[in-house]
């Protein structure tokens, strides 16, 4: 039976030794798990790590960059058994960027913000018991997982003609480099099927945020007053669910290209190279927005909370994001201005994507107005949340300059490119992840991190990468091509700036981690609703952490609900501002 | 019920998945037949000797202009042939009929059957750029030290004179890149066009 809201909150939080609080032993409880916050928990462990790892690897890079000349790369090869060479040494560059690209993308960015924060959150500010399918939810983790594994082994096995180590075809797999012609060895083929394991989880996924979102939220909790949060995840489900499939059959014909004798990508059999590049951007393309969009709700939710205000302009923000999604499909050539397209293709792929900056500035903007005449408090949360904002409108400032087919001629593959995908990437999703993960630590573990801490660990972060990143919009300007070791020394200046900052960027790792030290050590147990009266989606109804299964009698959303406001109307609590 | 309602929505988004990726592999002759019929990326089009002599008669009624023709031959990085056109540049008139020659001789020592992928630039004037016949039609194969001239018969249509984006053109440069057939040379030659499986080749 259901009951309201109001009701819901009068039972008070469930008492501790209900059997919804039974949790299975250890083994069953994290390795067969289906329930949505331990595989949510799990996502975003396995991110935390992946991004080490990622981030390892750029650490290898920078300081290989740091001086022109080739200095550290020869003894990777030594230390993974190769023989260093000239033509190993830049193998290993290629097999490093490779690397990162694939591990940042789809083993970082993806498990934290849709896997992680999706997982837990969805259900909980739906008002749902768990996700529609729990035990395929268990299978997308561990398809992710096996794909890190596999993409893990394929370092160790050989990749180049020379039969070097490793896939060093970059992230976007371009046939012929990513065919037997330029990559014989068996690593690439370990690395596609990375991806194909990967992306399967992530369409499962997909299928299931939809599912739930669809058909699981509490009564009265109709699409116009869900949470922008669960409209973004809502979003990027379905661009996963229709261009994961599309990168899945690109790469397939790539590995028949190599194993099966077909020629889809070889000119010689009547194949086309430049189809593959299509292919992958057509699924590339949504991909970065699969990438920044759960971010973009995760900082609604955060700006409103922190401004005590609801957000501005609801509807504009949840249909900004279906019309960034729709736009997303439309405009994958401006990735490929140099492969010889004609003016008038060019023209078409320079306006639509000019057209994207449209929905994307009506978030912007948005967010503004929702902190005008707000009641502005400057937790952790919030401070990334600013921090998304005003970096990730440097990136999107640059992507409407590169967006030009005209200009991109001369930028592309330079390192101004590096920095304009950085900004959004780097600093854009990375950001919004920080921002969720203060935001909702508490919520999650139980206990309190510390405000000290997340604000030194911004603070660092967002130096260290303006540092790192902001140098490379001039060496791109001035020529520097990207995916080189190498470069002629009028280059060094900036690029020794940049490898300073990657050491800022890897010291704020240290009050990161201390923090997660802290909470579970000396930081206070977490009460349900820490952020006070801004915070008004169901997840601050439940403890901290909410009890192992949440919302056994369903809360209902009634009519004086609004987007904006689903707590019980307590008169012991506050009732949320309302402008 | 709840859970059939689910199975229901999670079959159906299943659903979106696989026609997605049926798609992705339909594209490969979607964009094959996408460039054959807009000539994007300079494809150049195929003609038979009826619209050649239409486009004659037209080009010599309404005295078009003449177009230069430059021609381009380059070979894969694995093919030890010499390839090269036997004239630089040609100069016709638009619509019409125009025989060049290649010359390709075969370098290596053992029997080679060369296919020729090809394409025209500027990318606009593929749809006008007219094959009535061409080496690059067929596979060919060449003996050890064998050399051959190989023709192509063209013309410009004169519909370029009505696109405002190619009707400026001064000069196409028509251009062939011949590669290693991936067939096992049986046969003199025989039909380049649609093999997609080929037999493993150790090299």
């Amino acid at each position: 039976m259901a009951t309201t809201a109001d009701a819901f909150q009068a039972h008070g939080d469930v008492p501790a030794h209900s059997h919804a609080d039974d949790k299975p032993g250890f083994f069953a409880r994290w390795f067969m798990s289906t329930n949505h916050k331990d595989i949510g928990t799990l996502y975003l462990m396995f991110a935390v790590f992946a991004g080490l790892v990622g981030g390892a690897i750029s650490g290898i890079m920078r300081a290989e960059l740091a001086d022109p000349g080739i200095q550290y790369l020869g003894w990777w090869v030594s230390l993974m058994g190769g023989e260093a060479s000239l033509s190993a040494n830049l193998h290993m560059w290629n097999v490093l960027i490779t690397a990162h690209g694939l591990i940042m993308v789809f083993f970082m960015v993806m498990p934290a913000m849709i896997g992680g924060f999706g997982n837990w959150f969805v259900p909980l500010m739906i008002g749902a018991p768990d996700m529609a399918f729990p035990r395929m939810n268990n299978v997308s983790f561990w398809l992710t997982f096996v794909g890190f594994m596999s993409l893990m082994f394929s370092l160790f096995v050989p990749g180049d003609i020379s039969g070097a180590l490793g896939a060093g075809t970059g992230w976007t797999l371009y046939a012929p480099l990513s065919t037997d012609i330029g990559s014989p060895g068996p690593a690439v083929d370990f690395a596609i099927f990375a991806l194909h394991l990967a992306g399967a989880g992530s369409i499962l996924g997909a299928t299931n945020f939809i599912t739930t979102i669809f058909n699981m939220r509490a009564p009265g909790m109709t699409l116009h007053k869900m949470p922008l949060f669960v409209w973004s995840v809502l979003v990027t489900a379905f661009l996963l669910l229709l261009a994961l499939p599309v990168l899945a059959a690109a790469i397939t014909m790539v590995l028949t290209d190599r194993n099966f004798g077909t020629t889809f990508f070889e000119p010689a059999g009547g194949g086309d190279p430049v189809l593959y590049q299509h292919l992958f951007w057509f699924f590339g393309h949504p991909e970065v927005y699969i990438m920044i969009l759960p971010g973009f709700g995760m900082i609604s939710q955060i700006v409103a909370t922190f401004s005590r205000k609801p957000v501005f302009g609801y509807l504009g923000m949840a249909y900004a994001m279906v019309a960034i999604g729709v736009i997303g499909f439309v405009v994958w050539a401006h990735h490929m201005y140099t492969v010889g397209l004609d003016v008038n293709t060019k023209m078409y792929f320079t306006a639509a994507t000019m057209i994207i900056a449209v929905p994307t500035g009506v978030k912007i903007f948005s967010w503004i107005a929702t902190m005008w005449g707000g009641s502005l408090e400057f937790k952790s949360p919030m401070v990334w949340a600013l921090g998304f904002i005003f970096l990730f409108t440097i990136g999107g400032v640059t992507g409407v300059v590169l967006a030009n087919g005209g200009i991109d001629d001369a930028l592309h593959d330079t390192y101004y490119v590096v920095a304009h995908f950085h900004y959004v990437l780097s600093m854009g999703a990375v950001f919004s992840i920080f921002a969720g993960w203060y935001y909702w630590y508490g919520k999650m573990f139980g206990r309190m991190h510390s405000e000290f801490l997340a604000h030194l660990h911004f603070w660092m972060f967002f130096i260290g990468v303006n540092i790192t990143f902001f140098p490379m919009h001039f060496l791109g300007m001035n020529g520097m091509p990207r995916r080189i070791p190498d470069y002629p020394t009028y280059f060094q200046y900036w690029n020794n700036v940049a490898s300073v900052g990657y050491m800022v960027i890897a010291a704020s790792l240290i009050p990161f981690i201390a923090n997660i030290i802290y909470a579970h050590t000396v930081g206070r147990r977490a009460p349900a609703n820490y952020w006070g009266e801004g915070a008004t989606t169901l997840e601050w109804t439940l403890s901290s952490p909410p009890p192992y299964h949440q919302f056994e009698t369903l809360p209902v959303i009634e009519d004086h609900h609004s987007y904006h406001d689903h707590m019980p109307r307590d008169p012991g609590v506050a009732t949320p501002a309302r402008t | 019920m709840e859970a059939s309602r689910n199975l229901r929505t999670g079959l159906l988004a299943g659903g979106i998945a696989l026609a997605m990726l049926a798609l992705g592999f339909a594209a490969v002759p979607l964009y094959r037949i996408f460039c054959q019929v807009t000539g994007f990326g300079g494809t150049t089009q195929i003609a038979s000797e009826a619209d050649a002599v239409l486009a004659e008669r037209f080009a010599r009624s309404a005295g078009t202009r003449p177009i230069s023709i430059r021609f381009d031959a380059s070979t894969a990085r694995d093919l030890p042939w010499s390839f090269r056109p036997v004239q630089i540049t040609d100069r016709v008139q638009i619509g019409e009929r125009d025989l060049a020659f290649y010359t390709a001789r075969n370098d290596g020592d053992r029997p080679i059957t060369g296919v020729a992928s090809f394409n025209v630039s500027p990318a606009s004037t593929g749809k006008y750029f007219h094959k009535v016949q061409c080496f690059c039609f067929t596979e060919q194969t060449l003996q050890p030290g064998e050399e051959v001239r190989m023709p192509v018969l063209f013309y410009v249509d004169p519909a370029i004179l009505d696109d405002e984006n190619a009707r400026n053109v001064e000069q196409i440069t028509l251009s062939y890149t011949f590669h290693e057939a991936l067939e096992p040379a049986a046969g003199t030659s025989g039909p380049a066009a649609g093999g997609a499986l080929r037999s493993q080749q150790a090299s």
